[in-house]
């Protein structure tokens, strides 16, 4: 029998019989309920390993009554989403790109799809934004290589540039310095003369005689005779503000002595066609273009 | 208080556990002024909560015409002559404001006048008492039947109690449905078991919640639950008018006999016969002679129970009344008695509430029915075109409150020169893109603002988004930044 007085005094309940410096501790045993709720929970538990997935084996696992697994129902919920959405996309399949443009709902819809799909295929070269970079163009502004209506992007997103699809734009910018087409000091020259085009500064002894015929008989071919470009060839406008590479001298003295071949993938493959065509009014609706 | 409070007494309270188990409470049936003021409010709250989803309000075609709709799938609140569209939900913390004043207000002039007539709790549970009154009878015969072993006639009794409860209690869950979908067809559909599943979950969890608060837990909810005692009892102060046991008159207790005789011998005896009505009467199972305490609620049968006594033994009533501890006190110093509805707190309490009744009437009478909100794109936040011009987009959205659809017109004041294009949008007249705004209901637009700059620009200038409705003349506005890159 424990030596203490088991009875404390003033609640007049019974203590754990333990005395820290002259302080017992009443015996409150659990609540019923909690206990309750703790094998409760044990055999919550048990129920858990024979329904769903649980024990990990050697090479396998227990896969439980209900077979469940998460990838299984992520596959079935995706189907189920593009269930969900096919009605609604499918009027996207069916309009014009005019028609989607010109109707609230249908752009709203457009724009919607292809945001996200623009995020997750289009983003890494051109920008959360559609801002570009260096090389990967601005899709918010009116400068297009391959023309800005709504068709020419569809195109360009179906088939891409250089992307060796048969149906790709195709047209390149030679290297006219590494091929010996022209020598340093004419490509020096002709770089001043571009520049000059959109009103930039040129070096002090640049020869603009010079530099016209150089043009002329060597560019002139794809960027025209007064150099705005041809789209069919991907040929840009030297006489705007927009520069895909930079406009500094150096930059194109780098671009004429290489030549550029910027590659667009197409997304034909990659993408069903209404998705593309979403896409298209997206991009076209970004800087409404051209 | 001039009891004396002995050790015992007090180590008692110190030892009090948390939580008491229930133990049932027996309130007699009693008549009187503040029975009679509780049967009416009863009537009155629980008439306007039943019946109010049934009440129509034209608001023209397309429009629901349900006079109070929570309409949650289209966003949508109607309270009569008004409707609330998400961004407006500000007036429903003007609604809480005011609810928080009143009920300090009413906790200022006479205590927990909410615990005692108008809570929610209060009202079923009072009904749920009346109906066990109705079928098993009142205190005496329910007690002597608690005592007893259960015969048949009394098993039948209770399972009749408790099917009415559950009417009750059913009815209540579904009429807290019918204020989220049009009542009529909702009733239509509960019946026909068409309705979404969801008003089904809600009536069901109603149902359950009001039966066993109101059948069950009764005052427990009060002392246990309720955070209103414990705020309550903060905000009163001593002119507060409370149910209270004027133990000044009443102590020293004593039989009526009793009384007659030491009163006779010309010895002072207070007016309290120790009948216990006022105990018995209580819906908490509380004794107010005890003084103020958490369970009291404050409902004043304990005054009627209290009234009809000293009716019946030719004594002044309200020994228990609405009074206050100030009042107690000057009667025992022989001074009159003083009330002062009237003080600092309570105008401070009224001057808020008018305040935020003018705020609120003023916002609900100035609302514009033609709205926009300009969002500037981030990602990029200046486009530079081919020209040499810059562009800016932003995301509009308009929100057309009318039951029409309309035209409206979209011009800017902005930089020198800027034009504005609306993605999507071919008609433009006088240079101004123009929209088909649908009735009720919100419009996003991609706006773009173009201006040519020069050195001289500055980095930032503000643009002023303007809508006009072209038929009614109607302006809103909006201002955003233009930004070069």
């Amino acid at each position: 029998m424990i030596e203490h007085n088991d009875i404390d005094r003033i609640p007049g309940r019974s203590t754990t019989g333990h005395e820290w410096d002259g302080i017992r501790e009443l015996n409150t045993p659990l609540p019923r309920w909690w206990i309750l709720a703790f094998y409760a929970t044990i055999l919550w538990a048990i129920g858990y390993w024979v329904v769903y997935p649980a024990w990990p084996l050697l090479s396998n696992y227990t896969t439980g009554a209900l077979h469940y697994s998460t990838r299984a129902s992520v596959v079935s919920d995706l189907a189920g989403l593009e269930k969900l959405r096919g009605e609604k996309m499918a009027v996207l399949g069916k309009a014009s790109l005019t028609e989607i443009e010109n109707d609230p709902a249908l752009l709203a819809l457009a724009r919607a799809r292809g945001k996200t799909v623009f995020a997750d295929n289009c983003a890494p070269c051109h920008g959360s934004g559609a801002a570009g970079a260096k090389g990967y163009p601005n899709l918010n502004d009116d400068d297009w290589l391959w023309g800005g209506s709504l068709d020419q992007i569809l195109q360009t997103i179906q088939f891409g540039a250089r992307s060796g699809h048969a149906e790709a734009h195709e047209g390149q910018m030679l290297a006219f310095g590494r091929d010996g087409i022209l020598k340093i000091g004419e490509i020096v020259t002709v770089a001043n003369y571009v520049r000059s085009l959109s009103g930039l500064t040129t070096a002090a002894n640049f020869d603009a005689a010079a530099a016209t015929r150089i043009f002329a008989e060597n560019c002139a071919v794809c960027h025209g005779e007064n150099a705005k470009g041809n789209q069919a060839l991907g040929a840009p406008n030297l006489t705007d503000g927009i520069w895909l590479y930079g406009s500094d001298e150096a930059t194109l003295v780098e671009t004429i002595s290489y030549g550029r071949t910027g590659v667009m993938p197409a997304w034909s493959g990659r993408l069903d066609p209404i998705t593309v065509k979403a896409l298209a009014v997206y991009v076209h609706s970004l800087g409404g273009g051209q | 208080m001039n009891k004396t409070v002995s050790q015992d007494d007090l180590l008692i309270e110190e030892d009090r556990p948390l939580y008491v188990a229930h133990r049932t409470v027996y309130p007699q049936s009693v008549r009187g002024t503040f029975r009679t003021i509780k049967w009416r409010l009863m009537a009155v709250c629980l008439g306007i909560y039943y019946l109010l989803p049934f009440v129509r309000w034209h608001r023209g075609l397309g429009a629901p015409d349900q006079a109070v709709l929570l309409d949650l799938p289209n966003r949508r609140f109607y309270f009569f002559f008004i409707e609330l569209w998400p961004q407006e939900l500000y007036y429903f913390t003007g609604l809480l404001v005011l609810a928080a004043m009143a009920l300090f207000l009413m906790n200022a002039l006479g205590g927990r006048i909410w615990c005692g007539y108008l809570c929610p709790q209060t009202a079923w549970t009072d009904l749920f008492y009346a109906v066990e009154r109705w079928v098993e009878g009142d205190r005496r015969e329910r007690l002597r039947a608690a005592a007893r072993p259960i015969t048949m006639g009394r098993a039948a009794k209770r399972v009749l109690k408790h099917a009415i409860w559950l009417t009750v209690a059913w009815w209540t869950g579904g009429a807290w449905v019918l204020y989220f979908a049009d009542a009529q067809t909702l009733v239509r559909d509960l019946a026909t078991f068409q309705a979404p599943a969801i008003a089904y979950i809600w009536i069901g969890i109603l149902t359950a919640s009001t039966y066993l608060l109101a059948g069950y837990m009764r005052e427990q909810v009060c002392v246990y639950m309720c955070p209103w005692p414990r705020i309550q009892a903060a905000l009163t102060d001593e002119w507060a008018l409370n149910v209270t046991y004027k133990y000044d008159r009443g102590e020293q207790r004593c039989s009526l006999k009793k009384s007659v005789d030491l009163r006779a011998r010309g010895e002072r005896v207070g007016d309290c016969i120790d009948c216990n009505q006022c105990a018995a009467v209580c819906p908490a199972g509380i004794d107010i002679r005890n003084g103020a305490q958490l369970g009291c609620i404050q409902c004043g049968l304990c005054i009627d129970a209290c009234d009809a006594v000293m009716k019946k033994v030719g004594r002044k009533t309200r020994l228990i009344g609405y009074d206050n501890d100030i009042n107690i006190r000057r009667r025992m110093d022989g001074k009159s008695e003083l009330f002062k509805p009237v003080r600092p707190r309570t105008i401070v309490y009224a001057s808020l509430i008018a305040v935020v009744c003018a705020v609120m009437l003023y916002a609900l009478l100035s609302r514009t029915l033609l709205d926009l909100s300009v969002l500037h794109d981030r990602n990029p936040v200046a486009v530079k075109l081919s020209d040499g011009s810059i562009r800016n987009g932003y995301t509009v959205r308009l929100l057309n409150k009318r039951g029409f659809d309309r035209v409206v017109a979209i011009d800017i004041d902005g930089p020198p020169e800027a034009s504005v294009h609306v993605v999507g949008v071919d008609s433009v007249t006088v240079d101004r893109p123009m929209i088909v705004l649908a009735r009720d209901t919100t419009t996003e637009l991609r706006v773009l603002v173009t201006a040519p700059v020069d050195n001289k620009s500055e980095r930032s200038m503000p643009v002023r988004f303007r809508v006009t409705d072209i038929g009614l003349g109607e302006v809103a506005s909006a201002t955003d930044h233009f930004v070069l890159p």
